[in-house]
């Protein structure tokens, strides 16, 4: 019992609350005191990462002490996987709240701007660090239904119409989950994922147990925008403010989406052959077609939104190659390679493409357009943002010094050591064009000569952006030590362990 | 078990409604529709045949009750909805200004 454990939900909580009624007396409030918030946040999810280590904390919400080792109230878990999800929340929440302070001058109601993101922290928190079904959804629902009201911040006639779009996807995928979570308790007569686990372990119905697979699967696909499921994801992450689409597109998919369907579909269903095809080729299929929709944008930030289904594809394919061999029982040093690269993606991920939305943000801060074509020349009158953003368009298309090339590499050798040759070939062509795609963004947008002369007054951004901004590029080059033997095994081996052994999490929270 | 095929069906009617529908308000209803069917299969999960309220009595030790829990969830699950629903209403009444109509073929900025 770590009492810890619950401050991730409470502390937001508590945070929207006291900004919407301090906020209203003093000024300047909201956006110090939400920054503080998430930095308290950050600084306690950096401390479990290390402390986590091959523990699994559990937390039982109200004291409810298992009976006949059945649990009967909310568990709250801690793991390896969640403690690395949980710091990327809170830390790329800190940054985008940071930027924020200057970003959010031209908008109205920064009170309830603040309130919303804070709820929304809360709301991924609690569907990360929850270690029961019904638990996840609530917090899910408390999680995106800010982000709706986020993404529609702007009340234009595009923001709205994007947020229409996703709440009525969102709200058929919430029903597709609730109906999945009643099929899981119809049977198993529980809602905690570790005693799912050990009562489908001794045996279920087979057609049954698919079938909830694949409400679950596409409930939480259409929540993680995978290929047949992304029509809202460009619309949604497009027209957001800036700092909201680096929280919705490097952070909010990864929480409510791609941790919940590897959390699930390893610790909670046994793995099977047949899904784990599936997955891999939904993986595939988001990774290539994602980024062949991506080259041909020209608005900042549709482009980013593209390219983010196509780096999520690559983690849920190394993920899913992993699946595959563990269900084949052969070869399980490459599955956790397999497995490894997909979780050290999908922080790279956060970061870098967290780094490129806020450069959208900055240029269209200054400049006052998304649209690739009336841009260019930026280079020289906004130098930082510049740098910031070619440190992440390198990342993002795997090139040497940068984080992202490590996760890909891993990811290309582990398809390869498992013999998927195709997969690791489209994984290095869809690498490719992503390098094409962010070399257009770059020579469009800074490096062009500035012909049609913006005579205009462009200075670089305000100094809390351009701050985040750089630290955020330091990190993106500061990930790649991941890679390295010494911290790979502080932090990567931990998370593998949790899911390659799945009752080793199904007996460790029951034996509590 | 009719029930549940009706329940289904509900949901079915629902999805219909969301996929087929022109109108923003209607769009509206026919995710309640499927919302409420969610709830149905719930309250279902939980029923036993002969049941009581699960309110123990000490008197009679060995009546049956039904599961309480899916009603708790099934609170929880109105409340969720009840908040989903306003939102959507919201940004529907927003649309509407900037719109002029509810028809949602002519809602359409965003493309590619």
């Amino acid at each position: 019992m770590n009492p810890l454990l619950p401050l991730f939900v409470v502390t937001p909580l508590l945070g929207a609350f006291l900004i919407m009624i301090i906020g209203r007396f003093v000024k300047e409030f909201n956006k110090y005191f939400t920054s503080l918030v998430l930095l308290f946040l950050a600084c306690i999810s950096f401390y479990f990462l290390f402390i986590t280590g091959e523990h699994v904390f559990v937390y039982k919400v109200g004291g409810w002490e298992p009976i006949n080792r059945i649990p009967i109230g909310i568990y709250i878990v801690m793991d390896g996987f969640t403690a690395i999800v949980v710091c990327i929340i809170n830390l790329i929440g800190f940054i985008s709240a940071f930027y924020s302070i200057p970003y959010l001058k031209r908008y109205t109601a920064e009170n309830y701007y603040y309130a919303l993101f804070c709820l929304m922290i809360a709301g991924m928190n609690g569907v990360v660090i929850s270690g029961d079904l019904f638990n996840i959804f609530v917090f899910l629902e408390i999680s995106v239904i800010s982000a709706y009201a986020l993404v529609a911040f702007g009340v234009e006639k595009n923001e709205l119409e994007a947020s229409f779009k996703y709440q009525v996807l969102g709200g058929i995928a919430s029903f597709l989950i609730l109906f999945g979570i009643g099929f899981i308790y119809w049977k198993a007569k529980t809602l905690n994922i570790a005693d799912i686990k050990e009562v489908f372990s001794s045996g279920y119905d087979r057609t049954y147990y698919l079938f909830v697979q694949i409400l679950i699967l596409s409930g939480f696909g259409l929540k993680a925008a995978i290929i047949p499921f992304h029509a809202w994801l460009p619309d949604a992450h497009s027209s957001a403010p800036s700092p909201i689409s680096a929280m919705l597109s490097g952070v909010l998919i990864k929480a409510v989406g791609i941790y919940v369907i590897i959390r699930l579909f390893f610790n909670m269903f046994a793995v099977s052959e047949g899904m784990s095809i599936l997955i891999t080729t939904l993986g595939t299929l988001s990774m290539v077609i994602g980024v062949f929709l991506a080259i041909g944008q020209w608005d900042i930030k549709r482009l980013l939104a593209y390219h983010s289904i196509s780096q999520m594809g690559y983690v849920i394919l190394s993920v899913g190659i992993g699946m595959i061999l563990i269900s084949r029982g052969v070869r399980n040093e490459v599955a956790a390679l397999a497995i490894a690269g997909g979780i050290f993606h999908l922080i790279n991920h956060a970061a870098f493409k967290g780094l490129l939305f806020l450069n959208a943000g900055a240029i269209e801060y200054t400049i006052g357009t998304r649209d690739l074509h009336e841009m260019s020349g930026l280079a020289k009158f906004m130098p930082a943002t510049s740098a910031t953003s070619f440190v992440a368009s390198m990342a993002i298309s795997g090139i040497p010094p940068f984080n992202g090339f490590f996760s890909k590499l891993i990811i290309i050798i582990a398809a390869i050591m498992a013999k998927f040759y195709l997969l690791a070939l489209l994984a290095v062509i869809v690498s490719i064009i992503t390098l094409a795609s962010f070399l257009k963004f770059q020579r469009y947008a800074f490096f062009n000569k500035a012909e049609n002369a913006i005579k205009r007054n462009i200075k670089e951004v305000p100094f809390p952006m351009l701050l985040s901004m750089i630290v955020l590029s330091i990190i993106c080059l500061f990930l790649s030590i991941l890679v390295f033997p010494g911290i790979r095994e502080m932090i990567l081996t931990p998370a593998v362990d949790i899911l390659m052994d799945p009752s080793k999490y199904s007996s460790t929270i029951i034996g509590h | 078990m009719i029930a549940y095929v009706m329940c289904f069906i509900l949901f079915l009617v629902g999805l219909y409604g969301v996929i087929t529908r022109r109108n923003l308000v209607k769009i509206a209803v026919s995710l309640s529709i499927m919302e409420i069917s969610t709830f149905l299969f719930f309250a279902l999960v939980g029923y036993i045949d002969g049941g009581v309220a699960p309110i123990v009595d000490p008197a009679d030790p060995v009546k049956t009750y039904v599961d309480p829990l899916p009603q708790a969830l099934v609170l929880t699950a109105i409340v969720i909805g009840l908040a989903t629903t306003a939102m959507l209403m919201a940004v529907i009444i927003r649309l509407y200004r900037k719109y002029g109509t509810f028809d949602i073929r002519e809602i359409k900025n965003l493309r590619g």
